[in-house]
């Protein structure tokens, strides 16, 4: 039998808990909770009335045309980021896993962008791919192909997406290379000696045995490509040109702060919000349940 | 199965050098235990073998192929890891069958070969499940069974049993021996234990610091070590080392002043004894007052210092015996199971 072992009442570790306690009740909860009341309310042009409508926001949203155009777009996005990082980022952990010498040099170059402020990588990719003054956009334009991101949509939305995924490969580089790294030589020894090349090895030893990792980073990414590519949108495009790369996060500000329709604004966060928990339950499930070995 | 030649191998890496040409032929079905201290180079010698090592000189062959530039899969050899390397991912079939897969073999083939294998190292209700799910014993077997399928013309084995408990490692001992004779496929073993090395194999390697101390059958290693360090690592408890001299009248003078007969040159000499060589006799030149007596029942061990000396010395008597602690005891030698070594070199005399 374990002894228990008894502490007298004290106040201590009250206190110790409590700033954190208190930056959550602050910065989240209360945040969260005045969201979700929001949602519920229908305010007037001038801020002058307020009434309680129930789901009004919520039926408003799910039966406008362009919100749920947005939410697809929002999909489409984040699995174009998510599945455009971690694969440049799965590519350069195999390759980084094999270098012996030097191994350390390009390990610290490849987590850099990493340390990067989003909007400061919006700015970077904004003018490299300036239409009038952007060196990707002057070598795209002498082999014939026009490059206008603020008249075409699609080139806006590849625009954001490369420079979403290009910050976010660092950090699932990491991951992949620790994971990778975790695998003992031996078990690649041995599919060498029975008979496996490289690339067979690779997807059929190394890449089951991430799996867990690769999941892990898949909700990372997702997560990521919902909330923390607003600052390169709003460097980059705006979400223009005619919303062609408005994403709900960005929605969320436009109809909020600059369209003033709080209470739209409010019930689209509150989606978001669901979305996030429904990912991080997944999660969570998944992690427990799916530890391969 | 086919031999395996080994001829003057260097290994450096950068610029220090850790192997200084290893040469031997290992014949067919032969089962050859390459023994040797920790960092002596022996799973270095054997990857090198096996192609998971550059070969910085000197030749491998393997049933008359040079195969120095050939990858680990085009050597027709199969290893066992000392952690095993299972594929964790995979249940033992899968495991068992994943070389033969990517050889291309027809499943029905993959099929009997799996299960003869399986039948052989009894591991037949284990075959649906994952490493994880079976014992350290169990894991060694189903890495056993992923070399043989495969019917590679050598075995390789690194260190397979030391992550194993005593008693088991006894038994698998046993069954690794008699599981190469009755496949009869050409087989290296590598291992820092010598009693290990002197049951499973039919000669031994012994590499002490890159180079290759002896090259012999057990019973050559312990009767006519090449050296010292062949004498002390062979033979438990470790032969006992005394220096003396070369002088006239073919006599050997030890450090207390006491002679034996049958120097074989004059000068100073390292003499080695086994503890289980001396043989106690009151006139016996040999004198060692008694320290510590270990009871082992069949025999007694008994520690002590030649008398005069600060030399430690082991004697092996047969039987059971009881000495009181500071008692001078006298012992003979056959002058045939003396060994006498070059005190500067260490080479045998």
């Amino acid at each position: 039998m374990l002894k228990r072992v008894h502490f007298p009442p004290s106040l201590l570790p009250y206190l110790l808990v409590a700033p954190q306690v208190a930056i959550t009740l602050i910065f989240f909860i209360w945040p969260a909770s005045q969201a979700l009341y929001q949602s519920f309310l229908i305010e007037d042009a001038f801020g002058l009335s307020t009434e309680f409508v129930w789901f009004e926001n919520f039926i408003a949203l799910f039966k406008d045309p362009i919100y749920v155009e947005t939410f697809w777009r929002t999909a489409y996005f984040s699995l174009a980021v998510a599945g455009l990082s971690m694969g440049l980022a799965l590519v350069l952990a195999a390759f980084a896993d094999r270098v012996v010498r030097g191994a350390t040099f390009y390990r610290t170059l490849l987590i850099w962008p990493y340390a990067i402020a989003p909007v400061l990588a919006g700015a970077l990719w904004v003018f490299m791919f300036n239409p009038t003054l952007g060196i990707v956009a002057y070598a795209l334009d002498a082999m014939g192909i026009e490059w206008n991101h603020k008249l075409n949509g699609s080139q806006a939305m590849l625009l954001v997406i490369m420079a979403a995924a290009w910050k976010q490969v660092a950090y699932n580089f990491l991951f992949f290379l620790a994971a990778m790294q975790s695998i003992p030589k031996s078990v690649i020894e041995a599919a060498a000696i029975d008979g496996a090349g490289p690339l067979k090895r690779f997807w059929t030893i190394i890449f089951p045995l991430i799996t867990p990792t690769t999941f892990f980073l898949l909700v990372v990414n997702m997560v990521y490509a919902f909330f923390d590519t607003f600052g390169i949108i709003h460097a980059v495009t705006q979400g223009g040109p005619a919303n062609a790369t408005t994403i709900l996060v960005y929605k969320v500000y436009n109809d909020g702060f600059v369209g003033l329709d709080l209470g739209s604004s409010a019930a689209q966060s509150v989606i978001l919000m669901v979305i996030v928990i429904a990912l991080t339950v997944v999660q969570f499930r998944f992690i427990e349940k799916r530890v391969e070995y | 199965m086919a031999e395996l030649i080994l001829k003057d191998l260097h290994k450096s890496y950068g610029g220090t050098e850790v192997l200084h040409g290893i040469s031997g032929d290992i014949g067919d079905g032969e089962f050859v235990v390459i023994v040797g201290p920790s960092g002596c180079g022996k799973s270095t010698l054997l990857r090198m073998i096996a192609g998971l090592e550059s070969i910085t000189s000197g030749e491998v062959r393997i049933g008359g192929r040079v195969v120095n530039d050939l990858e680990p899969a085009e050597r027709d050899i199969a290893m066992v890891f000392q952690n095993y390397a299972l594929y964790p991912h995979m249940t033992v079939r899968q495991n068992m069958a994943y070389g033969l897969k990517i050889r291309g073999l027809p499943k029905a083939e993959i099929e009997r070969r799996v299960n003869e294998a399986a039948d052989i190292l009894e591991i037949r209700q284990y075959l649906d499940r994952k490493p994880r799910q079976l014992s350290g014993g169990q894991r060694q077997r189903v890495a056993m069974g992923r070399a043989i399928v495969r019917e590679p013309e050598v075995f390789l084995f690194d260190e397979p049993l030391s992550n194993l408990d005593a008693k088991l490692r006894v038994q698998m001992r046993l069954e690794i021996r008699k599981l190469q004779e009755r496949l009869g496929v050409t087989s290296v073993y590598v291992t820092h234990d010598q009693v290990e090395a002197m049951t499973l194999g039919d000669r031994l390697m012994v590499l002490n610091a890159g180079h290759v101390e002896q090259f012999g059958t057990p019973l050559d290693l312990y009767e006519r070590p090449a050296s010292v360090f062949v004498a002390g690592f062979i033979g438990s408890p470790a032969m006992n080392f005394l220096p003396a001299e070369g002088i006239e009248g073919g006599l050997l003078r030890l450090e207390n002043g006491a002679t034996l007969p049958g120097a074989r040159g004059a000068g100073p000499v390292t003499l080695g004894m086994r503890p289980e060589h001396l043989i106690a006799d009151s006139e016996g030149p040999i004198r060692i007052r008694v320290s510590v007596l270990e009871q082992l029942g069949s025999n007694t061990l008994v520690h002590g210092t030649l008398e005069g000396t600060e030399r430690e010395m082991v004697a092996s008597l047969p039987g059971i015996h009881q000495i009181p602690e500071g008692e001078v005891l006298g012992f003979l030698i056959r002058s045939d199971e003396l060994h006498q070594f070059d005190a500067a070199t260490g080479k045998r005399l």
